[in-house]
């Protein structure tokens, strides 16, 4: 369960990797950053609401942790819009490598800020969620396979909040204009899209899907470190690649998948060796199947 | 992959080349400029432990580690400089040469021939460790490189976090965390030792004197110098700037991308493994921790300073950025360390400033990309390729800029 659970955070970040991936082919390295601002986010609006402290003695403060990731949420977002248009609009036109360059700096300014805010040490995230296993509550026994609230509550967020972005590219009229814009974006700007705009909000929904996942890894994993974003970022990005990058749909499966296989690395090798396992992961994908799961043909484009 | 074309026949040199090589790409104004830069860069490179020594500024054992950086960005200067390719793990190999050395030299080696005190010789070493390296670049580079640049990136990155890993996780073979230590020294032959003894009064010393650290590796850095710029002009370079800034017409061409790819990355590989041998042999001990992205992303800030693709502009942002990294911070430091004890403040006092240089290269990078996205020093080349498209008569600019490049 863990492997899912984890999952569900990395297909979250991964979304966000794709969106951008798929409408301007921009790995964007500061997403992963991104995230893990956002769990400091998370960290201090809880601490200023006075729940900074220990487990279980008031119960779930529903209401601070649902603030808590709207702050994270609309940070996030809005952090990222900023970024890209500093750090990304101005180098549309130039080369491939300038915008990705410019993204690692943004990547390190993020790293900072992280560094400066919460010190280098690990922080402690409040353990604000009921300790709940359904399997051995409701069985009575306890197994390994545990499924606790926990694991209920970050996936009955993040499932929603999937399916939401999906209905939002299917079905609105901003939706539309993303996939236009990801098809061919001079065709779309003849049509009257305003590319800048679609942009900016593809980089706010990434933004606002990271930012919800910064709480349910907060909650679940109960620390943050400001190297967090590293990480997660290469998970994330290797699962939007094994789903087959630009596919927001494979990002979804591929973050998945690669929850659960990054658990298993875990209980078999070690937790060293989780990292090693994913990005090996990685290369055999890149190796044998490029596009990933479910992508298209993308193939060697200059 | 797309069926390779067949070869066509090598062209004959269509100038004439003297032994001077490199120079004759350039002709008139530029070719002098460029005796005289190359001149007067030697000249100062052996003169400086001198005037270092004269002035009593104690640099010497700051410049070895700006100089070996030096090294480092000079061969991540052909991959993404030369053939455009963004390499984000290039510490990976620069922790491999290192361990190589470590493994051959060291009497903690986990070969037990070496740890019998059978160790390799230093600058057979050296070599071998830039082979591995470059074999590693080749077993990276193969899978990756058929695909589009930023796979490559990414991949690199993930291979960057990998290596220090695994050699933190096999303790039983690296010693972990721990480190190697020690690691064997350069062995000066008997009677160049004489020679030197007779002119200067003492035999060389590696192990207590940095001096001859200092001159191994401004030796190595010119080697560096003189194989990346033969390499620039030469039928490969052509085939990597070709590659560089339109792959599908250098396809068609009869370039075959993926082993031009290769070669560039595996010769990367190489200048970091190489550099790596003589690193781990100057500090006598390696730890994972030395070689972690924030090394990578030091290199690439140099070549991005000074100038993408540009010998002369990646060596003076090398020597910016290691200047501003050992001398200036520390600086920096004493002046923030000085107010802070004249005023009393004990915040101010015990601040470190290059706490922060991650940051400031961050916004460098930003700002280098925003504002001058081809460095300091630019090659004309790649000038005219980052101001293509902002200009209206983008193509015009850059047939001229093709024509300076012949021109210099």
């Amino acid at each position: 369960m863990i492997g899912i659970t984890n999952g569900a955070f990395i297909a979250l970040i991964a979304l966000g990797y794709t969106l951008v991936y798929g409408i301007i082919e921009l790995i964007n390295f500061a997403h992963g950053d991104l995230f893990m601002l956002g769990t400091f986010v998370c960290l201090s609006t809880l601490t200023l609401l006075g729940f900074s402290t220990e487990v279980g003695t008031t119960g779930t403060p529903w209401f601070a942790l649902l603030l808590a990731m709207i702050a994270a949420m609309i940070f996030c977002g809005v952090l990222n819009v900023l970024a890209e248009r500093i750090a990304y609009r101005p180098l549309r036109r130039a080369p491939r490598l300038a915008p990705l360059i410019s993204a690692i700096g943004v990547s390190f300014v993020f790293v900072n800020i992280g560094l400066f805010w919460q010190g280098p040490t690990p922080q402690r995230f409040p353990d604000l969620l009921p300790q709940y296993d359904f399997v051995s509550q409701l069985f009575g026994f306890t197994t390994l396979i545990r499924f606790t609230f926990k694991d209920l509550f970050v996936l009955s967020l993040a499932i929603p909040l999937m399916l939401g972005l999906a209905w939002v590219i299917r079905s609105t009229r901003m939706g539309k204009a993303m996939r236009a814009v990801a098809q061919d974006s001079e065709m779309a700007q003849q049509m009257g899209i305003d590319v800048n705009r679609v942009i900016a909000f593809t980089f706010l929904l990434g933004g606002v899907l990271a930012g919800a996942a910064s709480l349910m890894y907060g909650l679940y994993n109960n620390n943050t470190v400001f190297t967090l974003g590293f990480t997660a970022g290469l998970k994330a990005f290797t699962a939007a690649v094994l789903g087959g990058i630009g596919n927001v749909n494979g990002a979804a499966l591929g973050g998945f998948v690669l929850g659960l296989l990054a658990a298993l690395t875990v209980t078999y090798a070690g937790g060293q060796w989780e990292n090693v396992g994913v990005f090996s992961l990685l290369v055999i994908i890149l190796v044998f199947k490029p596009t990933g799961l479910l992508g298209q043909e993308t193939g060697e484009k200059a | 992959m797309k069926p390779n074309p067949p070869k066509p026949k090598p062209n004959p040199p269509a100038r004439g080349r003297s032994t001077l090589g490199w120079w004759y790409t350039a002709t008139g104004k530029a070719r002098e400029r460029k005796l005289w830069g190359t001149a007067i860069g030697i000249g100062a490179a052996l003169l400086f432990p001198l005037v270092n020594s004269a002035l009593g500024l104690g640099w010497e054992a700051k410049s070895i580690p700006i100089t070996l950086f030096i090294v480092l960005a000079l061969g991540l200067n052909v991959v993404v400089g030369f053939a455009g390719l963004l390499d984000l793990g290039y510490a990976a190999f620069f922790a491999i040469g290192a361990y190589t050395m470590a493994f051959l030299t060291s009497t903690v080696s986990p070969i037990g021939f070496v740890r019998e005190g059978n160790h390799v010789n230093f600058f057979l070493a050296m070599f071998v460790s830039a082979g591995v390296a470059a074999v590693f670049g080749v077993l990276l580079g193969a899978p990756t490189l058929r695909l589009r640049g930023d796979y490559l990136a990414i991949v690199t990155l993930g291979f960057g976090e990998i290596v220090p890993l695994v050699i933190k996780n096999t303790p039983e073979i690296t010693k972990g965390t721990q480190g190697m230590n020690p690691i064997g020294y350069p062995e000066v032959p008997g009677f160049a030792n004489d020679i030197v003894a007779q002119v200067t009064g003492a035999p060389i010393r590696f192990a207590i004197d940095p001096i001859p650290w200092y001159y191994l590796i401004v030796a190595v850095l010119m080697l560096s110098v003189l194989i990346t710029a033969r390499l620039r002009t030469s039928r490969v370079g052509r085939a990597w700037a070709a590659m560089r800034e339109d792959e599908v017409a250098a396809a068609s061409m009869g370039i075959n991308l993926v082993s031009t790819k290769l070669f560039a990355f595996a010769l990367g590989a190489s200048f970091s493994g190489f550099a790596g041998s003589v690193w781990a042999s100057y500090l006598q001990v390696i730890a994972p921790e030395q070689f972690d992205f924030s090394v990578s992303i030091f290199v690439l800030c140099m070549i991005i300073l000074g100038g993408l693709g540009n010998i002369g502009g990646v060596i003076a942002g090398g020597l910016l950025l290691g200047f501003v990294d050992r001398v200036l911070f520390d600086w920096i430091n004493g002046f923030v360390h000085g107010i802070g004890s004249a005023i009393g403040n004990e915040d101010l006092r015990l601040m470190d400033v290059s706490r922060s240089r991650q940051l400031i290269f961050g916004i460098a990078l930003v700002a280098m990309m925003l504002l001058r996205p081809e460095g300091l020093f630019p090659s004309a080349r790649v000038r005219a390729e980052l101001h293509a498209a902002e200009e209206d008569e983008g193509a015009v600019e850059q047939e001229r800029a093709v024509l300076v490049d012949i021109e210099r």
